[in-house]
């Protein structure tokens, strides 16, 4: 396959991904500022900054409002990192990619697209905000599950797979980066109206909410929920998980292609990071440095796959 | 109904019952409510969308995605129309290929005095680099597509040979995807040839022509000059339905004297690259040098046999206007025969007498630029207003070499589905043709163009008109 259409794929997949994972932040942020207004500002910030929009937001618009920061993160066309832009970038890409997709991944890409196109041409209002979120969620999961019925387990599957997880980590680490501190131990004061609130934040931002609840009971416990997001890798949103994940597609194409890659043994040097590892080492080695040793390592993989499989020139 | 008798149309002639091809056709539509005819309409633009079959309109600031219109009424063409049709074709696209490697050579056409020497040296098309160099297989254009019109029951005219990159022939599988997929029942009711051989058809035909340097199984890509071309779509959709990579320059390089293109595991040889990228962006050390498209040293690979480009660079000639005059001199020039397919009556304004006859018949001529495409930079003048007709009138003073003149056709309508039911458009045909050493293989049928506008003449999609499927019946 050529190098560009391996990145094209990676980039369509990520590109849902991050406009799936942004839909989340708002639905978390619109439900903090629905039942808890006092925290909503603040909260909103750290969306944002989770996101890295903070900075264009502010110089754009100033202060956190929510409604401003919804129109913002939803379809902003002055915002390249809106979920419209990144709705546009996955189907550009997918346009590249075109002869390696199947006819239904096109499709339901494409019909993404569509929808959404029609459906944000203008700002939400609140009343139909649910109901908007829900469509992305709902409309990324049908490209999600076409590739899954449809697309050949070569080589093109697996730089798509690639990608999807490699922005969910991602997503995932740059939450934990902006709340790390509710997170450590020697936050123990369980049942803290403002805790209870950034512990909500980061489930509902990943969707976690209910598999908490399955796993874990009702009970939010701080180290718990760090464990949860970090080491669990029965959590398709956890960095074990995605990590888990990303070396099991770059073996396969390494498999395919009879040869191994520096990028392999990135990866697989921050896959030792989880294996075997409990939540104690990381708070002795410290939460935040961990998750920004974290960052910087996968920014490095991301760079050494493209350079690898030759995405460009 | 409405039905004007002055033009001849497919469905009906000249008269009210329907004309054979279309008898089971008609027969089942009076059966068929007209509500739910429009509803389909409707259907068949979503499945459109969806399927992604758009274009971009170029010098359009929004670059919106477009449909071309599809009108669900077929156009039916009966087996023994088609037989005088594609032998029409086929003898002329051997004359073109025959042509073409002759100005390439020795010139004989000119020696022998029955083509002006300043035809070849003073057009643009013509180009100096492909002099003496032998294509693979010898064949210059390895897709034609010859837009033809039909003004009576027996009579068809070429209007043009398109022979450098003719686009349309994904509507073409498009158009009989979607009657096949909304009009199941038609084609147990009539027995239609099928198209949809013509993506395999065509990579046998690449592949037939692969370059000396070929070893094994040739590797085909088309080349595409990227998502924002108006005819990406089509580029994509037969790279995928032959197997073949798309590329784009930037995926390109020469290493170790092949065309090369970046793949996850290095640089893996090209061996037919169907382009659908036009010359002069095809090279930049050889011809544009801002080129971005193109791949740097394409054409030394070329001429030393490493690569096959198809059509070859330089066939732009053979379906220059200017040059099209001189078809029928070319068919028999190469064929020794008359050509089957007549040719519309050209006026050359570079002749003064010729001129002369444009400048006063403006208001019943159709006068076209000599290098134009698309329907652009054209007059026709019926259709045109007294103030239009006066500037094109300066436009062909200053510049008369540039354009050429024909009569206005009386082409043949067929019905399109409105509102108020059927209602008679004017259509041309594009079929298209794969050349290779092996064999000219036409596929049955082809892209009916339709201006939309009732009595309008000019069909180009980036003017306002729709396609309809074209069926060709079984014996």
């Amino acid at each position: 396959m050529l190098g560009k259409t391996a990145g094209g794929l990676f980039w369509m997949f990520r590109y849902l991904e991050r406009a799936e994972n942004t839909a989340r932040m708002i639905d978390a942020g619109l439900r903090i500022s629905l039942t808890r207004s006092s925290a909503a500002e603040s909260e909103w910030t750290s969306i944002l900054q989770s996101t890295g929009l903070h900075g264009s937001y502010t110089a754009m618009h100033g202060a956190p409002d929510g409604p401003k920061i919804i129109d913002f993160l939803l379809r902003d066309p002055n915002n390249p990192g809106s979920i419209m832009a990144g709705i546009e970038a996955a189907r550009e890409n997918a346009r590249v990619v075109r002869t390696a997709l199947t006819r239904e991944v096109w499709e339901a890409v494409n019909e993404c697209y569509m929808v959404l196109k029609k459906a944000l041409a203008e700002p939400v209002a609140d009343r139909d905000l649910p109901r908007a979120l829900q469509v992305i969620r709902q409309r990324s999961a049908f490209v999600r599950g076409a590739s899954h019925g449809t697309m050949v387990r070569n080589d093109m599957y697996n730089f798509a797979r690639i990608g999807t997880f490699f922005e969910r980590a991602d997503n995932t680490a740059r939450i934990l980066d902006q709340k790390y501190y509710i997170l450590l131990p020697s936050v123990r004061l369980v049942g803290s109206p403002s805790d209870n609130v950034q512990w909500e934040t980061i489930l509902r931002a990943t969707s976690t909410t209910r598999a908490y609840q399955t796993l874990h009971g009702g009970d939010i416990d701080p180290r718990v929920i760090a464990h949860f997001l970090i080491l669990d890798g029965r959590l398709p949103r956890s960095l074990a998980f995605c990590y888990g994940k990303i070396g099991e597609n770059l073996g396969y194409i390494a498999k395919e292609y009879g040869e191994s890659k520096p990028c392999d043994a990135l990866a697989e040097a921050i896959c030792s990071r989880f294996e075997g590892q409990d939540m104690n080492a990381i708070f002795d080695y410290g939460l935040h440095e961990f998750i920004g040793d974290f960052l910087r390592d996968s920014t490095a993989l991301g760079r050494q796959i493209e350079i690898d499989y030759r995405f460009s020139e | 109904m409405v039905n004007k008798p002055q033009y001849f149309d497919e469905m009906f002639g000249h008269g009210a019952d329907p004309r054979p091809p279309y008898e089971a056709y008609c027969k089942w539509f009076n059966g068929e409510n007209n509500a739910r005819l429009l509803e389909k309409s409707e259907e068949a633009e979503a499945l459109f969308r969806l399927v992604g079959v758009t274009f971009n309109v170029y010098g359009d600031p929004d670059a919106t995605e477009r449909l071309i219109p599809f009108d669900l009424v077929p156009r039916i063409i009966a087996a023994r129309e088609w037989a005088k049709v594609a032998k029409g074709i086929e003898q002329r696209v051997r004359a073109l290929n025959a042509f073409l490697h002759d100005i390439y050579h020795r010139q004989e056409i000119v020696r022998a005095g029955r083509l002006p020497a300043e035809m070849l040296a003073r057009n643009e098309a013509f180009l100096a680099q492909m002099i003496g160099v032998a294509p693979p297989g010898d064949i210059y254009t390895h897709i034609v597509g010859t837009d033809l019109v039909r003004t009576g029951d027996d009579e068809f005219f070429v209007l043009e040979d398109n022979a450098r990159t003719p686009s349309g022939v994904s509507y073409m599988l498009e158009n009989r995807e979607t009657m096949l997929h909304m009009f199941p029942e038609l084609f147990s009711k009539n027995r239609v040839q099928s198209v949809n051989q013509y993506p395999n058809s065509l990579r046998k035909s690449l592949s037939a022509c692969a370059p000396p340097a070929c070893d094994g199984k040739p590797t085909l890509a088309v080349l595409t000059p990227g998502i924002h071309n108006s005819a990406y779509y089509e580029h994509a959709f037969l790279a995928d339905q032959m197997g073949a990579e798309l590329v784009e320059g930037h995926d390109l390089r020469v290493v170790d004297g092949r065309v090369a293109m970046r793949t996850t595991r290095g640089y893996k040889p090209i061996d037919v690259l169907y382009r659908r990228v036009d010359d002069d962006y095809l090279d930049p050390l050889t011809f544009n040098p801002d080129s971005m498209l193109g791949v740097p040293g394409i054409m030394d690979v070329y001429r030393a046999g490493g690569i096959t480009i198809a059509n070859a660079p330089g066939t732009g000639i053979a379906d220059d206007k200017a040059i099209y005059s001189y078809m029928p001199d070319i068919v028999e020039f190469y064929t020794g025969e008359k050509a089957i397919l007549q040719n519309v009556p050209t006026h050359r304004c570079s002749e003064p007498d010729a001129l002369k006859y444009v400048l006063d018949n403006l208001a019943e001529l159709v006068v076209k630029e000599v290098h134009g495409s698309g329907g652009y930079g054209m007059l026709v003048g019926p259709a045109a207003s007294q103030k239009e007709i006066a500037a094109f009138r300066a436009k062909l003073e200053a510049n008369p070499g540039n354009y050429i003149a024909q009569p206005t056709l009386a082409l043949s309508t067929v019905p399109i589905l409105t509102e108020a039911g059927l209602a008679p458009r004017h259509v041309d045909l594009r079929p298209f043709v794969l050349v290779s050493p092996d064999k000219i293989d036409i596929t049955p049928g082809g892209l009916t163009r339709v201006a939309l506008t009732a009595g309008s003449l000019v069909v180009n999609s980036s003017q306002g008109g729709g396609t309809k499927d074209t069926w060709v019946l079984e014996e």
